[in-house]
């Protein structure tokens, strides 16, 4: 039996002829066929058939076998992330399956398009409480966008078919196929596979309303303060471009959520920050100004909005979103324009009259260097002896040129990079902003360096986060993956410690957290790093880190107790934002 | 925005499984289901989900667009009672000397249209179908009567104003029709056991 049915030798899909496969086979097939490259898994009882077949397609398949199978679906995420791919898991049924759980359920809310293939028991022991049989379907029915059970071979080209369709169009997510170990053996005849391009009861964009566009585009022209906030949609949709010459046009200030980061050049002139709880203080600030807030492939996460009887009441809303379930979810739209910003942000461009915001413009720049003098120039340019993160992000973009991906974890070091990661291309900032998952650093990293490996990866942790997730150092170690690992060590739990300092008098409740020598655990696993302390080791300590061929981490020591500010505390408003 | 009855009409594909979907988006947001009905639609292989809540229409709106997201969710509408035809069945179940021995029973029975579906030497079991308050007057006079057993079916409703499904599929199918996948028709052959 040839191993390869789906291409032949000058790259054509045969004609469909009639062979007897086993539906691992098919399975691996139907990969190749939707152009996967890269698997991350991890093996088990239940998904042995198709291990068993992947054997034999070594040469066309790559599998990255990580240290635990929420890893290996937030290598996925990243790997999405950087490549715009579908990322691919294996792991097996029980366990392995529900160890996927915190990944699902961050790449559903931030929108990644996974597919994760689970093994299951045998169809005949379904419902017995047979060994390592868990209800994978209904444990994840509710984190991913469609999931489902294949228990005949028969049903495997079809199922991976819907299941790639599913993930990547429209809103993109994650998407699961449990397949039971008699599906994977059995052998049927496979008659070729087909891509799907259609369901029946699946509408992945909504139909673009012209009306909506030209009252829209109606609001814009006669704005006098009009405020742009854009997301992931805009990368989702590859409408980078498409978003700048919206914004170009008519002189809009633009900020990012924490999930459009690098949608738009950090340095654009236009770009006028972050928003959200520890965004920019004029992006804040201004949302409570602006008369007309077009907002761009972004959700109003409540991370964003703050109070929302007091976000932007004073505003017409514009929403683009190819999610109509978005539309008015959280903030009442005046003007929904639905559908992929690729389309309806050119339509919108083309009926806007030239104009310039500069006056409204500058009083972004005004209220941002308040910002600076308040807290970024302490930030980045302390005079205390002890190192800030802001710091260390800040002598990283010198040596990078905002050319870098940044991965980050969760917690103040998260917020930091995104507040002073420089950005200069789409696509290279991976984060986990909706759920907020712990973790996630490392492994994305991981992923996002398969996705991107000419591009230089860095993976940015905190102390507590990089403990969450360090076996995956055996991944790095194993498959060469060349991320530079930056952990930001303030001996707290920061964020949490934060929070308690600042609301809860100061009681710190189990967040100092001890660390073994993580230079002497990197070793372990023969990856290179070193720790440094001062300042003056900073920038030397980065070049190594940059300049060496392979995986490296550098643990810097920094300050104990900074905060990250400003800050929009819970239950006040954007515009009520602290400076400290 | 004040709270009030809605009905929901799902179509969707028939798919197991489907059913814990929708139910979880309603448990998420704390809402109870107060009916629900499945059924096969007009067109083959379309079927048709009634529910009833009691919510605002604001969150009845965000509820039907989540609910129309779901890969499997063909459509959803929501309606107010009065936009709608809709009917309740119910059966109950009454010892059968009162019946014979009181002949205002019957009448009663006779007043709010019911039948009947069976008749014993010891229990008579009589159906109606109407509104809940109707249903709800007629147990209520049964109770006092030894009513032994009772039990009200779904909602089921028609909306007034609309054309159906058949058109909405047909836009939905005007290119090449979706994969139907099987179910699993192995949970009855239990016989043959695998191992690893
Ligand atoms: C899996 C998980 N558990 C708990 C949390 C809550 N949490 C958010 S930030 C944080 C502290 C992170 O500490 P560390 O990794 O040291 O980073 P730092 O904030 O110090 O930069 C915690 C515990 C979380 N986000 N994810």
């Amino acid at each position: 039996m040839n191993t390869t049915l789906s291409k032949t030798e000058n790259n054509e899909t045969p004609q469909p002829e009639t062979v007897e496969i086993s539906g691992s086979k098919a399975l691996l097939e139907a990969l190749l066929a939707e152009n996967v490259d890269t698997v991350f898994g991890y093996p088990g009882g239940a998904i042995m058939p198709i291990y068993d077949a992947l054997y034999d397609y070594s040469e066309t398949l790559k599998h990255i076998l990580v240290r635990h199978e929420q890893g290996a679906i937030h290598a996925a995420q990243g790997f999405a992330r950087t490549s715009g791919k579908t990322g691919v898991v294996f792991a097996t049924s029980g366990p392995g399956a529900t160890n996927l759980v915190t990944g699902l359920a961050d790449a559903m809310i931030d929108s990644n398009p996974i597919v994760c293939i689970t093994g299951q028991v045998f169809a005949s022991l379904l419902g017995t409480d047979a060994f390592q049989e868990t209800d994978v379907i209904n444990i994840t029915t509710p984190v991913t966008k469609w999931n489902y059970q294949v228990t005949d071979a028969t049903e495997i080209p079809e199922a991976i078919a819907k299941a790639f369709h599913i993930a990547a169009t429209g809103r993109p997510g994650p998407v699961l196929i449990d397949i039971t170990k008699n599906a994977q053996l059995q052998l049927f005849a496979f008659e070729g596979y087909k891509k799907c391009s259609h369901i029946r009861s699946y509408r992945p964009e909504p139909e673009i309303r012209n009306e909506y566009i030209e009252r829209a585009a109606e609001l814009i022209n006669q704005a006098k303060k009009p405020f742009v906030v854009f997301g992931q949609g805009v990368i989702l949709g590859k409408a980078e471009e498409e978003f700048k010459a919206f914004i170009e046009k008519v002189n809009l200030p633009a900020a990012a959520t924490v999930m459009g980061l690098s949608a738009l050049p950090t340095d654009h002139q236009l770009h006028v920050g972050m928003l959200g709880m520890h965004g920019n203080y004029a992006p804040n600030v201004m949302t409570n100004e602006c008369d007309v807030l077009i907002a761009v492939g972004m959700r109003f996460d409540d991370r964003v909005t703050g109070r929302l009887d007091k976000y932007a009441k004073q505003a017409k809303v514009i929403h683009l979103d190819i999610d109509p379930a978005e539309i008015d979810k959280n903030v009442k739209t005046t003007v929904p324009v639905w559908g992929n910003c690729k389309k309806t942000l050119p339509m919108l461009t083309a009926l806007l009259k030239e104009n310039d915001h500069s006056y409204w413009l500058q009083q972004f720049r005004e209220l941002e260097k308040e910002e600076v003098k308040e807290v970024i120039q302490n930030e980045l340019n302390p005079v205390t002896d002890t190192m800030t993160m802001g710091e260390v992000i800040k002598v990283l973009n010198d040596l990078t040129n905002g050319d870098a991906i940044i991965a980050t974890d969760v917690g103040q070091h998260q917020m930091v990079s995104c507040r002073y990661a420089r950005f200069n291309n789409s696509k290279s900032s991976v984060t986990s902003g909706g759920l907020g998952t712990m973790g996630f650093g490392l492994p994305a990293a991981i992923g996002a360096w398969y996705g991107a490996p000419e591009k230089t990866v860095v993976a940015i942790i905190g102390d507590g986060g990089f403990q969450m997730t360090l076996q995956e150092l055996g991944t790095i170690m194993q498959f060469g993956a060349k991320v530079k690992i930056l952990i930001l060590n303030n001996e707290f739990l920061g964020m949490v410690r934060q929070w308690q300092q600042l609301f809860h008098d100061r009681r710190y409740s189990f967040v100092n957290i001890t660390s073994p020598d993580f230079v002497a655990v990197a070793k372990g696993y023969y990856i290179e790093g070193q720790r440094i302390s001062e300042r003056k080791d900073l920038k030397t300590a980065l070049e190594t880190m940059l300049s060496h061929d392979g995986a490296y981490l550098l643990e810097v020591m920094v300050g104990k107790e900074n905060n990250v500010f400003p800050m929009v505390t819970q239950g006040s408003s954007v515009s009520e934002i602290r400076l400290k | 925005m004040e709270k009030e009855e809605f009905t929901i009409t799902l179509y969707t594909e028939n798919s197991i499984g489907l059913i814990g979907r929708i139910a979880g988006i309603f448990s998420r947001r704390k809402i109870n289901i107060e009916s629900l009905n499945t059924s096969p639609s007009e067109v083959d292989g379309i079927h048709r989900f009634t529910l009833v809540i009691t919510e605002n229409e604001e969150v009845v709106r965000k509820l039907c667009r989540q609910l129309e997201k779901q890969i499997d969710v063909l459509k959803a509408y929501y309606n107010t009672d009065d936009e709608i035809v809709w009917q309740e069945q119910a059966l109950y179940k009454v010892p059968a000397d009162v019946v014979t021995e009181k002949v205002y029973v019957e009448r009663l029975l006779r007043q709010y249209g019911a039948s009947t579906v069976v008749i014993r030497q010891d229990y008579i079991v009589f159906e109606t179908a109407g509104h809940r308050e109707e249903i709800d007057r007629l147990t209520e006079e049964l109770n006092k009567y030894g009513l032994i057993e009772f039990v009200r079916g779904a909602r089921i409703a028609i909306i007034k104003n609309s054309a159906g499904i058949h058109d909405k599929v047909l836009q939905f199918e005007n290119r090449e029709p979706s994969p139907h996948l099987v179910e699993n028709e192995y949970l009855d052959q239990r016989d043959h056991v695998f191992t690893m």
